[in-house]
């Protein structure tokens, strides 16, 4: 079973229809002893660091998956919920994350030539950097979906795929049996689709 | 390099797809939820989807049309219509909306923008605005365009940007329904006046429509359409295979 975890952010109807569409057995919970007896979990979110990372401390779940994930139970974090995978973020001040792996979050502005729209959205292709287990259904060039406007550095060694928009920005990670997109997979269409299979499939 | 963006939308009453010409004469097309997953299937890079209803029963059906379209259809949906206040965001969220599209619940409340960008992040807020000229001024029309709100449109639309609208959709009254192409004026304007994405929408007839909107206006994101998707006067795969043959980056 695939344990979504919900620490109160972000809408997770499209990301439980997505797994079922894949085949998966999948189900969305806060409580610490289900996350425990899943085989993997998914970190979702979407909206500010700060917050998320505020609440991920409050429910205690950020412990929990820290605690599982250190286990070698194999995470997932999608858009946000890569970014909190990381030590910090300087999404309007400093923030810590779950440090789980190295690096930090920084503006998309600040990486990008001036008068590339920020936002970062729309289909943008994947560069695959390294082979990961969650892109083994993933050719080089194709397309996923992308909604940020903040982006992961200094994670160069565990950066698997990147994209192309004015610079290369991080788009997918992994360390060991944690694993983190930046874009959207739930909403990535056939190879969005696949790349969940292939997590559910650890 | 991103892709640009090529977006059928469907206008929904009562539970079935209705498309306007000039906003009038309403006919309807298929079910919402079957023409949702034949879009995807043939590449539609996003889904629109705008509530027209006026009775709670027509407001149920929508959001079970929604529900039912983001169990099946795994690419970007946005919902339109009706949106007033932060409640209706809540609403249409919870049914598998990932982006909500305000116009005149902005015009009413000035301030919904604002809100609704700090409680769900600008990238769910998408503003959009009926645009049409006045004495040769840009002005924003209200009530899918019926009303004239004398509001100067580049102004309206730098405010609510900086007011955190994440995306705008542009839509020209004067070229809506006339199927002689976008409105690659106006269109220019916007995209020089914002930094966020802009889409394109209004007069699509035909293929060289979207080629001469990409073309003519570099900068601009997404090309959104209706009839010419739903009469299949255009064909999503073919459209994008010309496109890439014009040196126009798209997803196939």
């Amino acid at each position: 079973m695939t344990a979504i975890i919900d620490y109160g952010v972000g809408n997770l109807f499209s990301l439980l229809s997505s797994l079922e569409a894949v085949g998966a057995e999948a189900a969305v919970t806060s409580s610490p002893e289900l996350i425990a007896a899943s085989d993997r979990m998914i970190l979702p979110g979407v909206g500010a660091f700060g917050d998320a990372a505020a609440k991920l401390g409050v429910t205690g779940l950020g412990e929990v998956v820290k605690e599982q994930a250190a286990k070698g139970k194999p995470v997932l974090g999608i858009c946000l919920g890569m970014q909190l995978l990381f030590e910090q973020s300087y999404e309007f001040g400093e923030h810590k994350g779950l440090g789980l792996i190295p690096g930090s979050v920084v503006p998309v502005s600040g990486l990008v030539p001036r008068g590339y729209k920020i936002p970062h959205i729309g289909w943008n292709a994947l560069r695959i950097r390294r082979q990961s287990p969650i892109l083994k259904y993933v050719k080089d060039g194709d397309y996923v979906y992308f909604v940020h406007s903040y982006a992961a550095v200094g994670c160069d060694g565990y950066v698997t795929a990147d994209t192309e928009y004015g610079a290369y920005l991080t788009a997918a990670v992994g360390d060991g049996c944690v694993y983190g997109c930046q874009f959207h997979p739930e909403k990535s269409g056939g190879t969005g689709l696949s790349i969940l299979k292939a997590f559910t499939e650890l | 390099m991103i892709t640009k963006r090529i977006i059928p939308c469907l206008d929904v009453r009562d539970g079935v797809v209705v498309k306007g010409v000039n906003f009038r004469d309403l006919k309807t097309v298929d079910s919402p939820v079957r023409l949702a997953e034949r879009y995807s299937g043939s590449g539609a890079d996003e889904l629109v989807f705008y509530d027209i209803t006026a009775s709670a029963e027509g407001r149920r059906l929508f959001t079970d049309v929604l529900r039912e379209t983001a169990k099946r259809v795994f690419i970007p949906l946005t919902v339109g219509g009706g949106i007033n206040t932060t409640e209706d965001f809540d609403r249409v969220l919870k049914c598998g909306a990932d982006k909500v599209s305000v116009n005149s619940g902005a015009i009413k409340d000035p301030t919904l923008v604002r809100r609704a960008a700090a409680l769900y992040g600008e990238q769910c807020v998408v503003l959009s605005v009926d645009v049409k000229r006045v004495d040769g001024r840009f002005t924003v029309f209200s009530r899918g365009g019926r009303d004239d709100t004398g509001i100067d449109a580049l102004e309206w639309i730098r405010a609510r940007v900086n007011d955190g609208a994440g995306e705008v959709v542009v839509n020209s009254i004067d070229t809506d329904g006339v199927k002689g192409g976008f409105d690659t004026e106006l269109l220019s304007v916007v995209c020089d006046a914002v930094n966020v994405p802009v889409i394109a929408s209004g007069g699509a007839g035909c293929y060289d429509d979207f080629i001469d909107l990409f073309r003519k206006v570099p900068k601009v994101d997404a090309g959104l359409a209706a009839s010419v998707f739903h009469f299949g006067t255009v064909d999503i795969r073919k459209l994008k295979e010309k496109m890439r043959e014009n040196g126009i980056e798209a997803r196939i």
